[in-house]
């Protein structure tokens, strides 16, 4: 209230005009040059764009080993990768594509995107936000240079006990993946944090509740999630990684502890995993079914109500990746139905989707085609989880390639072929040119088609009886030919992904101008330049429709009154989105990742020494200190 | 696009305190996450004690005294704690500094009493899974009082320089919030660690 006393000498959004409007908005909500600029930044548009590079970069990074793995499967007894190195392959692979790739990169699209469709300047907490960046950064280059130096983790994605215990795992290959996963899991808790917050509170004034975006819904959803499972994953690592440095007995029956304790606690953040990063993907279908339908989702209410079931239900499904531990035969019989319950609600969507679409007038450019072909692939995935949801079939298959088809289908069809659409569908907002259309189609067909004929036979190969994680296997059980036939497919896909990165690089140099709004979508992204200001929105807008742009076809209501020279931005009311506080937003600091720095020091030395907790921590707090103390000059009386 | 004003809100504040701001959103969200992790590592207690026969393992029941006294203090400081917010909240800056101290020093109190507490367990984190897991579990909750002391302190400094106004204020409420949030998962946590091994 201080400065409305001062009210007439503060310079306002209201009466600018448009170009002056901008220019100093710019200036205010800018990014310094040079290198300490580019550290300090805040701006969710940056830190998402490094957010979404680095994640594809590691998506690039884990499809390379898997190449090296079907080169090595392609035939019988082949010597080209010995075992310990597959061992390591095949751990970073999963680690790699689940951690540092699936979780990271749903996130990513939410600190770009998410600021954006509400209608806001920067995320909530937007210092933490550029934190949380360079920690998961540091954290896939600490465990990817280990693996570079022969010390890459070897015990499988989820690294069960005995075998990543001390007694069988010496060495500090496990405890490099134990704090990568406290690396990924402090950056993934604080992006879901900051996702739920601006989501809550900092939604353009008129956003009510229904009239959230599908994507953001999805995003929303998948905090929630994010929030109540990742704190499992970090329990389990940790107790693994103090048995194995020091000395406690959680997973060691031999001084009352238990195995299959880690395993309870890893799949109760597992299984949620798996629709953590599947969610924000439904987000990415909505978006672009409804964009290129030219109509608003059938059944928006269904649909944010699956996800919302989706949400919940994924908690309580954990315990059917142990089917084969021996458990109660009740609960087995528990977790058989509940999985096949949790097909309900992504049937719903799937049905939704599908209605949009029969009553749209369909566009089928590249991002609805892969959208098409996350249906199909989706679906499959789909049908054979309903066969694995019962144990007897789960029994017999456990561990083989059945399961390795099934969960790709499942991963890549869910999230990477709705990703390809979505980079193809938001890339002209992020860079402000579009992606060729003939590579695009070049790009998806080769992709569907490299996909399925690598993993479809993995049913097959699985169902022959060929195991999960050899490295090789003898000419006589006859699983040669089935596995050069999904070492081709693998070649293909790869190559579709070469020319998914050369389409990204060329287009992002000469293709053709996209404009505002290319695709003549209704969400508010698309209401602001390609790629958008420093202040995202000249003025904040005012929602009158679930797709503002749609209704509001000649001029878009505002809201006016946010001062110009100071980064303010509108905090609205959580349920009607109603104008309530002009809150400022942080300015751009270093700090942030100077406490990346001290908390990477902190972790990767702690593998080596516990004291590293304590002299790391006092490093850790001296630079939270330095981010929170004030430091602009508005702030002293 | 062109612009069509409909609203303004250049008479709306720019600080409010409790739920209206999204500092406190935020500190609900760290609660989630840190309520989450304490529910796992509870959860596997429980579990530990239902697969093995005897409970507690190879050690006599913790000792009830600094317990006993670290709790009792804990209630207690809900209200100091709780006029900290309310001064907070008045924005009256005197008892917002009298009532910081007075947490810090209460802050500072329980740590001490937390050192001896340990003393108190009889068992050492790398003696059987029973000890590993009360240890993880009131060294969990110590981390809790020690971060919270660091930021109260933080806050504290702040309120005496030229910063605490404003704003500040909100923080400080913000941060006698999160201090229930402390307070209050330290009761299943004495309940487990104290008295089931008891029963």
């Amino acid at each position: 209230v201080s400065d409305l006393a001062a009210g007439k000498d503060v310079l306002r959004d209201t009466n600018l005009s448009d170009a002056e409007l901008s220019a100093r908005l710019a200036k205010t909500w800018g990014t310094a040059k040079g290198i300490i600029g580019a550290l300090s930044t805040v701006d969710h548009k940056i830190i998402g764009r490094r957010y979404i590079f680095t994640a594809v970069f590691f998506l690039f990074l884990g499809g390379l080993l898997a190449v090296a793995m079907r080169l090595q499967l392609a035939r019988p007894e082949s010597q080209l990768i010995g075992p310990d190195l597959y061992n390591q392959i095949f751990t970073m692979h999963g680690t790699t594509m689940m951690f540092l790739f699936g979780v990271p990169i749903g996130e990513a699209f939410a600190v770009y995107l998410v600021p954006l469709m509400v209608g806001t300047r920067n995320i909530a907490f937007p210092r933490l936000n550029a934190y949380s960046y360079y920690v998961y950064l540091f954290g896939g280059l600490m465990v990817w240079i280990a693996f570079m130096l022969n010390i890459g983790p070897d015990a499988g994605w989820f690294a069960y006990v005995p075998l990543s215990g001390p007694e069988n795992a010496p060495g500090k290959r496990v405890d490099f993946w134990a704090q990568m996963i406290t690396f990924t899991e402090v950056s993934g808790l604080a992006v879901a944090i900051q996702t739920i917050v601006t989501v809550f509170k900092q939604r353009a004034p008129g956003m009510t509740l229904d009239r959230i975006p599908l994507f953001v819904w999805a995003e929303l959803i998948n905090s929630f999630v994010i929030v109540f499972a990742l704190p499992a994953v970090v329990t389990s690592s940790s107790m693994l990684i103090m048995d194995r440095l020091i000395g406690t007995h959680f997973f060691n029956p031999a001084e009352g502890g238990d195995a299959l304790l880690y395993q309870h606690l890893f799949w109760f953040f597992g299984h949620p995993e798996v629709y953590i990063i599947f969610i924000p993907a439904t987000g990415w279908v909505s978006s672009i079914v409804v964009a290129f339908s030219r109509r608003q989702a059938f059944g928006y209410l269904p649909l944010v109500l699956s996800m919302i079931a989706v949400g919940f239900l994924s908690f309580g499904l954990w315990v059917h990746h142990m089917f084969v531990t021996g458990l109660p035969q009740l609960g087995a019989s528990f977790f058989t139905a509940s999985s096949m319950l949790i097909a309900i609600p992504n049937g719903i969507q799937i049905f939704c989707w599908i209605a949009t679409l029969w009553d749209g007038r369909p566009v089928f450019r590249t991002p609805l085609l892969f959208v098409v072909g996350f249906f199909f692939i989706f679906v499959l995935g789909g049908l054979s989880g309903i066969m694995l949801a019962s144990v007897p079939l789960d029994t017999q298959v456990h561990d083989t390639y059945f399961v390795v088809a099934h969960f790709h289908y499942v991963l890549v069809g869910g999230n990477v072929f709705p990703l390809l659409g979505a980079v193809y569908y938001w890339f002209p907002k992020f860079t402000g040119r579009m992606m060729s259309e003939r590579l695009g189609k070049w790009n998806f067909w080769l992709a569907f088609i490299g996909f399925n004929t690598a993993f479809f036979p993995m049913h097959i190969t699985g169902l022959m009886g060929m195991p999960r994680r050899v490295y090789t296997y003898q000419q006589e059980m006859g699983w040669g030919t089935v596995n050069m036939i999904s070492t081709l497919g693998a070649v293909v896909l790869f190559a579709s992904f070469v020319i998914f990165l050369y389409n990204m690089v060329a287009s992002a140099r000469r293709g053709p101008l996209a404009g505002d709004n290319p695709w003549d979508a209704g969400t508010l992204e698309w209401a602001t330049t390609s790629p958008p200001p420093p202040q995202n929105f000249n003025r904040i807008p005012f929602v009158t429709n679930r797709e503002p742009l749609w209704a509001e076809r000649e001029t878009l209501p505002v809201v006016t009154g946010l001062e110009v020279d100071k980064r303010e931005l509108v905090v609205t009311t959580v349920s009607e989105a109603r104008a309530d506080i002009r809150e400022t937003s942080p300015e751009p600091s270093l700090w942030p990742f100077l406490a990346a720095i001290t908390t990477t020091i902190t972790f990767i030395a702690s593998i080596f020494t516990p004291w590293a907790v304590v002299w790391g921590g006092i490093l850790v707090a001296i630079t939270l200190t330095g981010w929170f103390w004030p430091k602009s000059k508005e702030d002293e009386a | 696009m062109k612009h069509r004003p409909v609203q303004d809100i250049s008479s709306r504040p720019d600080y409010a305190f409790g739920h209206r701001m999204t500092m406190w959103w935020g500190t609900l969200g760290f609660c989630a996450v840190e309520g989450a992790g304490f529910a796992m590592v509870i959860g596997t207690y429980l579990y530990l004690v239902f697969i093995n026969s005897q409970w507690p393992l190879s050690a006599p029941p913790p000792d009830l005294l600094w317990s006993g006294l670290l709790t009792l203090a804990l209630l207690l400081s809900v209200w100091p704690n709780h006029l900290a917010g309310k001064s907070a909240k008045e924005q009256d800056l005197p008892k917002v500094r009298l009532y910081l101290v007075i947490m810090c020093l209460i802050g500072v109190a329980l740590l001490g009493i937390r050192y001896f507490e340990f003393y108190g367990l009889h068992t050492r984190w790398d003696q059987n899974a029973y000890g590993s897991v009360v240890w993880v579990l009131l060294g969990l909750h110590t981390l809790h009082i020690l971060t919270d002391l660091g930021d109260t302190i933080v806050l504290t400094v702040l309120m005496f320089t030229r910063h605490g106004h404003g704003k500040r204020f909100s923080d400080v409420e913000d941060n006698a919030f999160y201090w229930n949030f402390v307070v209050i998962t330290w009761l299943p946590i004495y309940a487990l660690l104290y008295w089931v091994p008891r029963m």
